[in-house]
């Protein structure tokens, strides 16, 4: 599938490219008649999560996407897309009010991860992470997460815990981004392209691994074109979770991140 | 007290004589007299990093504890480099096949599932054999109604395993709440220091989270913070105690009254056969 011998290096280039869409971007693509929600209730509302309901192809959804914005000021208003605590418990408030209602959630991850700020660490960035896997987890609704760009970490991990896991051909999904990888590693930020090649965090290696379901193909196609696939598969991946009782959509998802390093 | 029991399993007697140093008042103890102290530094009081076993030593009742799945070992599953060596040169450092140690013991009388993580071990690091023997211990516990107390202390995610070091985090986190849904207790005790990948899935889901005094305890590391931010961190940041300022800690509790307070806990919760 797609063009193995791109450099996982370049792929992490691709996938962090201005001009791509953004998670949010790509959203917005699928979605018809969007309304977006804001604020988590607790605290704030937290602009690098772009969120709400509308419809896809007819069927009402939840959607939660990372927007890492336009113009610098407004990338500057999201922090680049990187959520904030305040981000992740609007995502969990959201999908809750999904399973509330019935509704399917779609979930698009796209920056560098959770933002790495003195607040964000006093308003527990660690625990509202872990509060979405938790919660996710069993949530009584189907889930699916779509990696449109650059998967980065926890901060993606928050928003990736569905039945379905896709990707598109030059997103990335790393338990680490390969700049600080190789600091680690080697004292030596300017061995990425090394850091990326190890860390195997391609969609291919990803699909291989059995972490995700679904690569979407970029090769040669437009971004209309890629989004009309996009859609085509969200849209048949709903109708079958939809088919499964409760238990059986709750013990797939499990069962998903259950087989991982078992 | 006896060495043997303070840290059990007869593993302490043979380095009775041997000398450690704390690393922050620079005085030098016999290990004998750390573990008199439960390895509190007599000096100046700072809490040394213990390893596994010794905490089992202090925290679970004498021959109760039976360890599991210790056998389990990782490999090179994503073919990184070095890391075959790192591997080899944690276990010879740590005496461990991974760094968290796994079973079932007594508490005071309490029977508990146990998991006591080791930063002896590539710093405690979270990979897919870690993720596994957690998140098999919460299903055991699930299965046989027990509470589960956890110890946690990690660099976070192990990235020598990628993608699958990551996903740890949602396997153990959908185990907890299995376990939780089903009515277990959950306890996490944090110690120095719990970060990254671990703070942000079973380290922050305890019912009850209990930190040891002045234990790092954090998402993002402060480095990382400082360069995006341009901001000089505050004093004390992402220790223990502000942890508790801001919320996210129910008590800072001293090692030494630690099995005490556990032991109370697993009583008011009326959960592992209290007596």
């Amino acid at each position: 599938m797609g063009n193995t011998e791109i450099k996982a290096y370049d792929r992490a280039r691709a996938a962090r490219g201005s001009q791509r869409p953004s998670a949010g971007g790509y959203m917005k693509l699928l979605i018809d008649d969007f309304i977006e929600l804001h604020g988590d209730r607790r605290f704030g509302d937290d602009p690098a999560i772009f969120s709400g309901v509308g419809f896809l192809n007819g069927e009402p959804v939840t959607v939660v996407a990372m927007e890492r914005g336009d113009t610098i000021e407004d990338r500057m208003r999201r922090k680049f897309g990187c959520p904030t605590p305040e981000g992740y418990r609007k995502a969990l408030r959201l999908m809750k009010e999904a399973e509330k209602f019935h509704r399917p959630v779609l979930c698009f991850i796209g920056s560098s991860g959770a933002y790495p700020g003195i607040e964000a660490e006093e308003r527990g960035q660690g625990e509202a992470i872990a509060e979405n896997l938790y919660e996710m987890m069993t949530l009584k609704t189907p889930v699916i997460s779509v990696v449109v760009g650059e998967g980065g970490s926890g901060g993606a991990l928050a928003l990736g815990v569905g039945n379905t896991v896709v990707m598109l051909e030059n997103a990335i999904y790393s338990v680490i981004s390969p700049e600080a990888c190789a600091t680690i590693l080697w004292k030596d930020a300017a061995k990425a392209p090394e850091a990326a090649e190890a860390l195997k965090f391609t969609a291919e290696n990803l699909f291989e691994f059995g972490v995700i379901e679904k690569i979407i193909s970029e090769t040669n196609r437009t971004v209309d074109e890629i989004a009309a696939e996009l859609k085509d598969y969200l849209t048949t991946q709903i109708a079958e979770k939809k088919k499964l009782s409760e238990k059986e959509l709750l013990d797939e998802r499990y069962n998903k991140f259950r087989k991982i390093g078992a | 007290m006896n060495l043997k029991k303070l840290f059990g399993f007869g593993k302490a007697d043979s380095k009775a004589d041997e000398e450690r140093s704390c690393k922050k008042c620079g005085g030098t103890f016999k290990y004998s007299a750390l573990a008199e102290n439960n390895m509190v530094c007599p000096e100046c009081g700072t809490y040394m990093r213990m390893r596994a076993w010794e905490r089992l030593g202090i925290t679970v009742d004498e021959n109760s504890f039976t360890e599991l799945y210790g056998e389990l070992q990782s490999r090179n599953i994503i073919d990184f480099p070095e890391y075959e060596e790192k591997l080899e040169k944690a276990k010879t450092a740590s005496g461990l096949n991974e760094g968290v140690v796994c079973g079932i013991g007594m508490v005071e009388g309490h029977k508990c599932a146990v998991f006591v993580m080791d930063s002896s071990f590539m710093m405690g690091s979270m990979g897919t054999v870690v993720g596994e023997k957690i998140t098999r211990l919460f299903e055991k516990a699930t299965e046989e109604n027990l509470p589960v107390i956890g110890f946690t202390t990690s660099g976070g995610a192990r990235m020598q395993e990628g993608i699958l070091s990551l996903m740890q985090m949602a396997k153990v986190s959908g185990a907890v709440k299995r376990h939780s849904d089903n009515g277990g207790l959950y306890i996490t005790v944090l110690t120095d220091p719990t970060t990254g990948g671990v703070t942000a899935s079973f380290a922050m889901l305890g019912d009850i989270i209990i930190s040891e005094p002045k234990a790092l305890v954090g998402f993002a590391g402060a480095r990382v913070i400082e360069q995006t931010t341009g901001k000089k961190l505050p004093e004390g940041f992402q220790r223990a105690e502000f942890m508790l300022e801001h919320g996210f800690v129910d008590a800072i509790v001293e090692r030494k009254n630690m099995k005490e307070t556990l032991s109370k806990l697993l009583k008011i919760h009326r959960v592992g056969g209290a007596v």
